[in-house]
């Protein structure tokens, strides 16, 4: 089988881009709080598109397929960057704490409800009110 | 050549059942959006990536693009929901 030099490219970019994706997916298990899984969502996950889908051009070639890639590349990277950026801005706001560096493992709940050992206090602090 | 196509979407797919494990036990809501923009994305690439596996990729183009408006629709309406409790502010 005749192997140019444009199939080669392609199979290197799609290499790239599929381990940026499965890197950012266990960088999103295995960190520990919100903030530094956005991290690990956020860049690779665009990098990892872009890689792909520049492959995918260099394969189609000059042709009105490849222009329309171009337009969704550049279109996921604006929209991927402004919804991390919604999502922080929200859950700060929201009041997610950071995790810190001296802190015990484990993430704060804004919202609280599923927390066994809050609705534990506030079912001491009920029965302390009467 | 539809081979490197067939071994590009497996490893996506197989990334995106990762993502899938933060999308259940995420321990609130924010890390659930996060999943779903992630998979979102995941999803646009996997469509791309099946048609040109079948050779017809100017049919599945315009399908990705309207699936990355609708899932950047999706993450912004939910986190405004989230955000204010209410749609219009």
């Amino acid at each position: 089988m005749h192997m140019d030099i444009r199939v080669i490219l392609t199979g290197l970019f799609l290499v790239i881009g599929c381990f940026l994706f499965l890197v950012a997916s266990i960088g999103v298990i295995r960190f520990p709080d919100f903030f530094t899984r956005m991290h690990a969502a956020g860049k690779a996950d665009s990098l990892g598109q872009a890689c792909i889908i520049i492959g995918l051009m260099i394969y189609s070639g000059f042709t009105q397929v490849s222009l329309k890639l171009l337009i969704i590349m550049i279109t996921i990277f604006i929209i991927n960057t402004t919804a991390t950026h919604y999502l922080a801005k929200a859950a700060f706001m929201k009041g997610v704490k950071p995790w810190m560096k001296g802190n015990k493992y484990g993430e704060t709940d804004p919202f609280a409800v599923s927390s066994a050992a809050n609705v534990v206090g506030k079912k001491t602090k009920a029965k302390a009110k009467r | 050549m539809a081979n490197m196509f067939d071994l590009a979407t497996f490893t996506i797919i197989l990334s995106a059942v990762l993502i899938l494990y933060r999308l259940v036990i995420g321990p609130f809501v924010f890390n659930r959006i996060l999943a779903v923009n992630f998979f979102g994305t995941k999803t646009v690439v996997i469509l791309l990536l099946i048609g040109f596996m079948y050779g017809r990729p100017d049919l599945f183009i315009d399908i990705a693009f309207v699936y990355v408006l609708i899932n950047f629709t999706a993450v912004l309406a939910f986190l405004k929901y989230v955000e204010s409790g209410r749609f219009d502010r």
